[in-house]
């Protein structure tokens, strides 16, 4: 296990580099002037060359990359162009927000779709199964930032029970953050219990139909222990992929619904750093979302061995 | 248990709300502020911060004309000798004194990036401090539009700061954010993009005249303002519903049936010259290199129905043919009858024919992700395509366009023919900063008009003698600058502003300021 988990890590190096190389290419090849951002409209060329000239802009690529990289080795993600800001200290803001949302939508898609798959397999082809199938149909296919809306309207404007905006760190008390967090978390929940609600529903109708499950039946075991101790246990392995993936995708997508609730997060903050060609934070935002995606990856691999004593590494 | 919940969150809610809901003014301005340095940028955004923070020797009234605000002055008879007097009580939020000295390395270092300025540089025998409180400015020769440029109110006022932070190369962006103004950044609090924080500076001691745009005395009632950005409008208008926030700057005017009947809310036009809309042309290459395409050009143009597919709502928009502005003191609308009244689309066909324009596709440059440029392309590409313009419309984002611009290629080969922007109306009120009426080739904005005419008019301009005078050159002005299509005006336009009516004595200016302001419980 130990060895297994030894080479993931070493692995992640040459990916990591690819990515850096691959980013930092795509970013200088694509139009875009971070001097014209800064100086604004009324800058003459002359004036937006001697910006660039003295944010280093107009070095060999070459050169700005070895010291992109150089300073990277060492730790350092580099400065805003546009702020000025060090790009850690910017990341460091706006991680909190977004994971802790992220969180909070895994914990409630998992909480609300895995029973809600397991009782539409249990039930199948019944009343409760064709309104999970229906919930999970319009979760699919209504946008996010209109669910976002939509719960604003109801939820913040006409009864007033939670805020419109904002964020409030969990460091200022469970009940102000989740007055801020629970909204956002229950939107982006609508298309995640959706997809896990039909990914244990197609799991669990599966492992049901096994000989074990009839065995199981027949041998008195209470339904509740055949359903979740021998069907939801061996359904477990694609649930957790798409739960691992879904929080990876969670990270790096979460930009509409925390434009939408007006949160600090690290989506705005990588869009907001490709519309002003912002190149050092695109560049560590990209890292970072890379670098947690082989992360996560990771983790689901070792956590099937907890599900499926079958696997081992 | 959920009313528990309800209940506790609430608490917690009202419990935060109560922390600043006694002198705290919550804004959600046009745009994120990203960049601190007002000299280095013409980012309006950082024009607004940085009157917060910063104070300016002079400012200009509501007719436009300069007052004293950090200084008095006089003129020598032979108008080459300006001398300001800083008035007593001002100091730096660092508690140093303001001296003349901060004074002349500030007026430098924004003499090297301002147009206006430059000009004015140009002509200067010495800027020096005389002694800690006077400013002497000696020129070579009279220069009528001085107190003018000095008390502009964008885009690059020149504001004063400690003379150490001044001293930065003008290139680079001062990294130590001290001024004299009314209020004092408040750094720790400051997140690029998101929010900035500003508190009352307790040392500030405001004029004694009344405030009347930007000058007056600016008296400060609130303690603290935070200007929070909130990218998508929608989420701002409800939250000001919510009484979240206090003030919105600008929203655009699609929005406003959804705050109309609430009486908490008052949506209103505060700023009073608002913005000019305007197609630049290419003059490097085919077919505006042509002046009579150019001219067909400006006749197949119809304001109208730009502004109504931009705006709408023709409470907010104002069909306006003057270069620069309507509701400017030099306002002139010759040569743009057809701009103005349309029925330009006959001759526009026939100077094109005469022209002898043999189909050169004309490539339109149409920023997607700009709301205030989107929809301006759409019509005025199909107003040129029915004069007989061949017009290639390119969508793009605005990064692309901003780089494109810039490219004296020609447009097959990656250049452009034709965009069109904005501006403020005070930054092209006056043919010394427009940038638009630049002749000088390269050295002129994108579209590099060589226009002799055009430079030696605006020398005219500054050697005319008095406000009759300068009016006088500015119609001429006007009438060439349509004539050789150096911009076509699309027309002037204000978006709305909405507070909520616990915020109350705003000041009527064209920059969104603080001071004055009440709030009320």
């Amino acid at each position: 296990m130990l060895g297994y988990i030894l080479r993931r890590c070493l692995a992640v190096i040459p990916v990591m580099l690819l990515v850096a190389v691959f980013v930092f290419l795509l970013l200088r090849l694509t139009p875009g002037d971070p001097a014209a951002i800064i100086a604004g409209d009324m800058a003459t060329p002359a004036q937006l060359e001697r910006i660039r000239e003295a944010m280093g802009l107009n070095q060999p690529l070459h050169i700005q990359f070895v010291t992109w990289v150089g300073r990277l080795l060492q730790g350092d993600l580099g400065v805003s162009l546009i702020s000025n800001t060090p790009v850690s200290a910017m990341i460091a803001d706006r991680v909190g927000p977004t994971f802790s949302i992220a969180i909070l939508t895994i914990i409630i898609s998992v909480v609300l779709a895995v029973p809600m798959g397991v009782l539409a397999a249990w039930k199948h082809r019944s009343g409760a199964d064709y309104a999970v199938m229906t919930f999970s149909v319009l979760g699919f296919s209504v946008p996010v930032f209109v669910v976002g809306y939509l719960f604003i309207l109801v939820f913040s404007l006409q009864l007033g029970w939670f805020p419109v905006q904002g964020y409030t760190p969990l460091a200022q008390g469970l009940g102000a953050f989740l007055s801020n967090a629970i909204l956002p978390a229950l939107t982006l929940s609508t298309i995640y219990v959706a997809l896990i609600a039909r990914m244990t529903r197609a799991n669990m109708l599966e492992v049901l139909g096994e000989d074990y499950i009839r065995t199981a039946r027949a041998k008195g075991a209470p339904e509740r222990t055949v359903l979740f101790r021998h069907a939801l246990r061996n359904a477990a392995v694609p649930i957790l992929t798409v739960i691992g993936t879904g929080f990876a995708l969670l990270i790096g997508g979460v930009v509409v619904t925390e434009t939408v609730f007006n949160i600090p997060g690290i989506g705005r903050l990588t869009v907001d750093a490709i519309l002003a060609r912002d190149y050092p934070v695109i560049q560590a935002m990209i890292l970072l979302t890379s670098f947690l995606y082989v992360l996560v990856n990771l983790l689901i691999d070792l956590s099937y061995s907890l599900f499926d004593p079958r696997i081992r590494y | 248990m959920f009313n528990r919940l309800t209940a506790t969150l609430l608490a917690s809610t009202m419990l935060t709300g109560a922390a600043w809901a006694d002198t705290t003014v919550k804004a959600v301005m046009h745009s994120g502020l990203r960049v601190l340095d007002p000299i280095i940028t013409t980012a309006h955004i950082t024009r607004n911060h940085a009157y917060m923070i910063y104070d300016v020797l002079i400012a200009q009234d509501s007719d436009f004309q300069p007052q004293p605000q950090m200084a008095d002055w006089t003129i020598s008879d032979d108008q080459l000798t300006y001398t300001f007097t800083l008035r007593d009580g001002l100091t730096f939020h660092d508690e140093a004194p303001v001296t003349a000295a901060d004074a002349v390395a500030s007026l430098k270092r924004w003499a090297q990036k301002d147009a206006g300025g430059q000009v004015i540089m140009d002509r200067t025998a010495s800027l020096e401090a005389t002694d800690d409180k006077t400013i002497t400015w000696t020129l070579t020769e009279p220069f009528v539009p001085m107190l003018d440029v000095l008390s502009k109110q964008s885009a690059i006022p020149p504001f004063i700061m400690p003379a150490r932070i001044a001293e930065t190369s003008a290139d680079e962006a001062i990294t130590e954010y001290v001024g004299s103004g009314p209020f004092r950044f408040v750094e720790d609090e400051f997140q690029p993009g998101l929010m900035v924080v500003y508190e009352k500076f307790d040392e500030y001691v405001p004029r004694e005249e009344p405030v009347d745009w930007m000058a007056g005395g600016k008296v400060v009632n609130i303690d603290r303002v935070e200007w929070v950005n909130m990218p998508d409008v929608q989420t701002a208008v409800n939250a000001l519903s919510g009484g979240e926030i206090d003030y919105i700057e600008a929203m655009q005017v699609d929005l406003i049936p959804l705050l109309e009947g609430d009486p908490n809310i008052v949506v209103e036009k505060r700023e009073p010259t608002g913005m000019q809309t305007m197609v630049r042309m290419n003059f490097l290459h085919p077919p505006f290199d042509n002046q009579q395409v150019r001219q067909a050009a400006l006749k197949a143009i119809q304001q109208e129905p730009v502004l109504a597919a931009m705006v709408g709502n023709p409470e907010y928009y104002q069909v306006c043919g003057a270069i620069l502005g309507c509701g400017t003191p030099l306002e002139d609308t010759t040569g743009a009858d057809t701009l103005t009244q349309g029925s330009g689309a006959e001759a526009a066909r026939a100077q094109l024919e005469e022209a002898g324009y043999d189909g050169t596709p004309v490539v339109l440059m149409a920023p997607t992700d700009m709301v205030a440029l989107a929809t301006q392309p759409v019509v005025v590409s199909q107003m040129l395509r029915e004069a007989g313009f061949e017009v290639e419309l390119q969508p793009m984002d605005w990064q692309t366009l901003v780089t494109r611009r810039a490219s004296q290629a020609a447009p097959a080969e990656g250049g452009w023919n034709v965009f069109i922007t904005n501006w403020m109306v005070p930054e092209i009120s006056n043919p010394i900063s427009n940038p638009m009426l630049n002749g000088r080739g390269d050295d002129a904005w994108f579209g590099w008009p060589t226009d002799e005419t055009i430079e030696s008019l605006k020398e005219g301009f500054i050697d005319a003698p008095g406000a009759e005078g300068q009016v006088e050159v500015a119609q001429k002005i006007q009438a060439h600058a349509l004539d050789n299509g150096l911009l076509i005006p699309l027309g002037q336009y204000t978006l709305p502003q909405a507070r909520r009516t616990t915020i109350t004595d705003m000041i009527d200016s064209p920059v969104p300021v603080f001071w004055g302001m009440q709030k009320t419980q």
